[in-house]
C-alpha cells in the first residue's frame, strides 16, 4: 500500500501536465522517438526530453537508445493496465455466468419435470 | 458454525478464470453444474441468451437479440446503455455450430478484422467445463483492444486526477 501511494504520487505529478498526457496517448498508438514527439507537440528537443524524463521516472514510459535515436514506448505500468483489463473482462464474464447458472438451473428443473411426465 | 449462514443457503458459484494465453488469445473458463446439452441450449436459443448476456452490473439492456445459430448464420445484438446516446450493435456470423460441444463465431463490429470466438462444452460426470477462446487476428489487434479499453478507463482517471489537482490547488 505504501509502495502504491508513493508510485501514485509520481504518477500524479507525471500526469498533471497535458503534454505528458498527450505523449502517453501517442505512445499508446505506437512507439516514437523523442524527435518525433517533439515535432508532434511543437516543442524543443530539450523540452520533450524533460517531459519524457518525468514520465520515465513514474514508470509510465520506457526509453531505449538505439544508435543516435532514443525510442520511447509505454512503460511497465502498461502491464498493470493489461492485468486490470483482463480482470474487468473476467468479471464481466463471471457475472454473465452467474446469470447463466440461473437459466441452466431452470432448464434442469424443466427437464426433470418433463422427463417424469414422459415416463408416466 | 454460523447458524445464520445455514438458514439462508447461498449457492456456491463456480469460479470464472480469464487469462491471456498468447500474444493474440484470451481464454475464459468456467464449470457449470449441468449436462452440456443444457448449457449449450442456453447459449444457442436467443430467448435464453438474452436472459444472461447482459447482467445488471453492466448497465446495458437489449433492444434486440437476433441469432440464426447455424454455420454461416448471422447474429446481431443491439444494446442500449445509459452512457451512450446511440444504441450499440454487436454482430457477426457463426462459423461452426456443433450441438452440445462447440460454437465458433466472428465479431465484426470493429473497424478491422475482429476476434474469432470459440466456445467448447465438455461434459464430465454431469458437469460441463466451458472454455471460451477469443483469437485476435494479430498481437496488435489484441493490444489495441486492451489499450482502447484501458484508455477509456484512463480518461476517467485523468478527469479524477484533474479534480484532485484542482482541489489541491496544484
Amino acid at each position: 500500500m505504501v509502495q502504491f501511494s508513493a508510485r501514485l504520487d509520481a504518477s500524479f505529478a507525471a500526469l498533471s501536465d497535458p503534454t505528458r498526457r498527450g505523449v502517453l496517448v501517442q505512445l499508446g498508438r505506437s512507439d516514437a522517438s523523442i524527435t518525433d514527439l517533439a515535432e508532434k507537440f511543437h516543442m524543443t528537443l530539450t523540452g520533450m526530453k524533460k517531459h519524457v524524463g518525468v514520465l520515465e521516472q513514474a514508470g509510465l514510459v520506457a526509453t531505449e537508445k538505439i544508435g543516435r535515436v532514443r525510442t520511447c514506448r509505454l512503460g511497465p505500468r502498461r502491464l498493470e493496465e493489461e492485468t486490470a483489463w483482463i480482470e474487468e473482462y473476467r468479471q464481466l464474464w463471471a457475472s454473465r455466468f452467474d446469470e447463466l447458472d440461473k437459466v441452466v438451473e431452470e432448464l434442469k428443473q424443466k427437464e426433470k419435470v418433463h422427463g417424469r411426465s414422459k415416463k408416466e | 458454525m454460523d447458524a445464520a449462514r445455514k438458514s439462508e443457503p447461498t449457492p456456491v458459484k463456480n469460479p470464472t478464470k480469464a487469462e491471456r494465453t498468447s500474444e493474440r488469445e484470451l481464454v475464459v473458463t468456467r464449470t457449470f453444474d449441468a449436462p452440456a446439452r443444457i448449457v449449450f441450449e442456453a447459449w444457442t436459443q436467443p430467448e435464453l441468451l438474452k436472459r444472461w448476456w447482459l447482467p445488471k452490473s453492466c448497465g446495458a439492456s437489449f433492444l434486440s437479440c437476433e441469432a440464426e445459430v447455424r454455420a454461416e448464420g448471422k447474429y446481431r445484438f443491439v444494446f442500449a446503455h445509459p452512457a451512450s446516446k446511440e444504441p450499440m450493435a454487436f454482430f457477426g456470423r457463426y462459423l461452426e455450430v456443433t450441438p452440445h460441444s462447440r460454437l465458433v463465431w466472428t465479431n465484426e463490429e470493429g473497424a478491422e478484422g475482429g476476434q474469432v470466438t470459440t466456445v467448447t462444452f465438455e461434459e464430465k460426470g454431469g458437469r460441463t467445463l466451458l472454455v471460451m477462446r477469443d483469437l485476435y487476428p494479430s498481437k496488435e489487434a489484441l493490444d489495441e483492444a486492451i489499450a482502447s479499453g484501458s484508455t477509456a478507463g484512463m480518461d476517467e482517471t485523468f478527469e479524477q486526477l484533474d479534480e484532485f489537482l484542482v482541489a489541491r490547488g496544484a
